[in-house]
């Protein structure tokens, strides 16, 4: 489908900060914000909730602390027992770093994975860019808009409150 | 930034102490002076402390002559906590200098509004230095403490004469001992000192002048706490198992001291912002020494875990008995201890503190914060008296000396707060800690 955006462009954080607010105190809805770098209370102005990450990371841990206690006992306890440094088959102090690795590993490369797929950053063959500029100097505010919004009031407000310009733009697979 | 955008301007807050503070200060040492004498009376009838002749007998064995000496069993457990309780308390006021340092270093901007409560932290040093110096010379002719303090026992030929602390002594005698301690603890103070009047006089002139300087006074005691702190546990701590040694014991000890002190700023941030003070000291701040806690509880059971795994894995006699007292001598009189450490100190902390609203909500940073300086002094106790006490241990002259010791650390650590404004008003970095969001 494909979708049409008002894209204003900004030069500085501060004045951008400040036209975020004031943008939706006008009953704007913006759909999203791209800077080349992470800006301090973004979150806030743009009043996102807060990430359900944590949670699925949590999860992604415990199944890797599973999985590694589950490897050893089975491995070492069950499936092949061997005796090693005259402990028990089943010596959990030595199960310690490799479940603790193993938490690690699964807890990062979930929180990855899951993380690129939500914001659509895997690979592909065509990554869709409002604006190149926003990976370089520029801060760019995308909102959405249809053919019955009033695009000289959204302009007008968007200069107001500090846009360098103001342009239009269509994206498909947004 | 966001928040600028409604300015208000930070100006200065002194804490008042006020009687009904300083009463209840007195009364936390009151009531450590009644469990003391408690303690003490109930010792002297012999009941209370755990009597395993058995395993005394046993271990007595193994020991040969050298388990019969020091004073009468009360004394001993007196001058042991003594010794027990400042070696904790002690370090964690060293952590607030340490902590200080830390921030100029790292050019942190988010902790200028607590920091004055570290530097109160560190009042305790000096009366910590006193308190060590007099406790190891009554400990030095009383032999209660540490085992290689026995006359006669680096001189071939001696009834005493142990050739393993023979060994030792280049490291282990007395002039260098009380050297190093005096030497250590001297250092640690005047840095402290040297911090807070720089800051005190930023306060007055204002200007970068002071917090350039400060940086290089930090960066010089780093490094200094970073060579010192390990020596200082190994003197106080692991020289009590003289036979015994690790390489992991000194960030082993650092670690307990370090979360210790965290935990201490945490909980006095809290209260002086629940006593209506600190008005800029938001969620935010309450957050990142959240974090803190929480990494360093981890970090702490680290350290602790790499210690204990190659020790059992490799199960060298000489290396595991300090273990095995531990977790199953002497009748299994430290075994709930040694695992309710792990409990109190990683399992707890960890769980309580993992979620981002239980870092940013006081109640829980209040209960964690206290149950990290329980379980620590713990610590402390599980690494000193199962070395000296035996099987003879006990608690409640113990906890009678550390409430003592608690009551006076509150009462120096809120005079020296009450001397200053809460606020740096002048530090550079006032402004960035004041709209600090996380």
């Amino acid at each position: 489908m494909t979708k049409r955006f008002a894209l204003g462009i900004f030069d500085d954080e501060d004045v951008l900060l400040h036209a975020v607010e004031n943008v939706r105190e006008a009953g704007v809805k913006i759909y999203e914000v791209f800077t080349p770098f992470p800006i301090h209370g973004m979150d806030d102005a743009l009043g996102i909730e807060r990430s359900r990450l944590p949670i699925a990371a949590f999860f992604f841990g415990l199944t890797g602390l599973c999985f590694a206690l589950w490897l050893q006992i089975y491995t070492l306890g069950f499936d092949w027992p061997m005796i090693i440094g005259g402990k028990p088959h089943i010596a959990l102090p030595a199960f310690i770093p490799v479940s603790f690795e193993l938490t690690v590993l699964f807890c990062c490369h979930g929180m990855v994975i899951t993380f690129y797929t939500i914001s659509k950053l895997y690979p592909r063959w065509k990554t869709p860019v409002l604006d190149v500029r926003s990976t370089d100097d520029k801060f760019v505010v995308a909102i959405e808009v249809n053919e019955n919004t009033d695009m000289t009031k959204l302009t007008q407000l968007l200069r107001d409150n500090g846009a360098s310009e103001v342009n239009q733009k269509e994206m498909s697979k947004f | 930034m966001a928040t600028l955008t409604h300015q208000e301007s930070v100006t200065a807050e002194y804490l008042e102490v006020t009687p009904g503070t300083r009463k209840k200060f007195m009364l936390i040492i009151v009531a450590g002076v009644i469990l003391l004498a408690i303690g003490i009376i109930m010792s002297m009838m012999g009941i209370g402390a755990a009597h395993h002749e058995g395993a005394a007998a046993a271990h007595g064995a193994a020991h040969g002559a050298a388990e019969h000496h020091g004073s009468a069993p009360w004394l001993k457990r007196l001058i042991v906590s003594l010794w027990h309780s400042n070696v904790f308390f002690t370090g964690v006021a060293a952590i607030g200098t340490v902590f200080v340092a830390i921030q100029y270093v790292a050019y942190a901007g988010w902790s200028v509004l607590i920091k004055r409560i570290a530097e109160a932290l560190s009042a305790w040093l000096v009366p910590g230095l006193v308190i060590m110096v007099v406790v190891f010379g009554i400990s030095y002719f009383t032999h209660d403490i540490f085992h290689w303090t026995l006359p006669g026992i680096m001189e071939e030929g001696n009834a005493n004469y142990d050739e393993i602390i023979a060994g030792k002594s280049g490291f282990l005698n007395l002039p260098f001992y009380i050297a190093r301690m005096i030497i250590f603890l001297g250092l640690w103070a005047f840095f402290t000192k040297r911090l807070r009047d720089l800051s005190l006089a930023e306060d007055l002139n204002g200007g970068t002048e002071y917090f350039h300087k400060s940086i290089n006074v930090s960066a010089l005691f780093l490094v200094i706490f970073a060579v010192s702190s390990p020596i200082a546990a190994w003197d106080w701590v692991m020289s009590i198992d003289t036979h015994w040694f690790s390489t992991m014991f000194g960030w082993y000890i650092f670690a307990s001291w370090w979360v210790s002190g965290l935990a201490a700023i945490t909980l006095c941030t809290i209260l002086l912002k629940q006593a209506g003070y600190l008005h800029w000291v938001k969620e935010g701040h309450l957050h990142d020494l959240g974090k803190f806690m929480f990494g360093f509880s981890i970090f702490w059971t680290y350290v602790w875990f790499s210690q204990f795994m190659l020790i059992w894995y490799a199960n060298l006699p000489e290396e595991s008995v300090y273990f095995n007292q531990r977790l199953g001598g002497f009748d299994g009189q430290y075994t709930w201890m040694f695992f309710g450490n792990l409990l109190i100190n990683f399992v707890f902390p960890f769980l309580v503190l993992m979620t981002r609203d239980a870092k940013r909500q006081m109640i829980m940073m209040k209960i964690v914060s206290i149950a990290i300086l329980v379980g620590h002094w713990s610590d402390f106790y599980l690494a000193i008296m199962p070395g000296t006490m035996k099987a003879e241990n006990g608690f409640i002259i113990e906890i009678g000396v550390a409430l003592i010791f608690l009551g006076a650390f509150l009462t120096l650590m809120t005079n020296r707060l009450a001397q200053a404004s809460l606020v740096p008003v002048h530090h550079p970095f006032l402004d960035e800690s004041v709209h600090h969001t996380t």
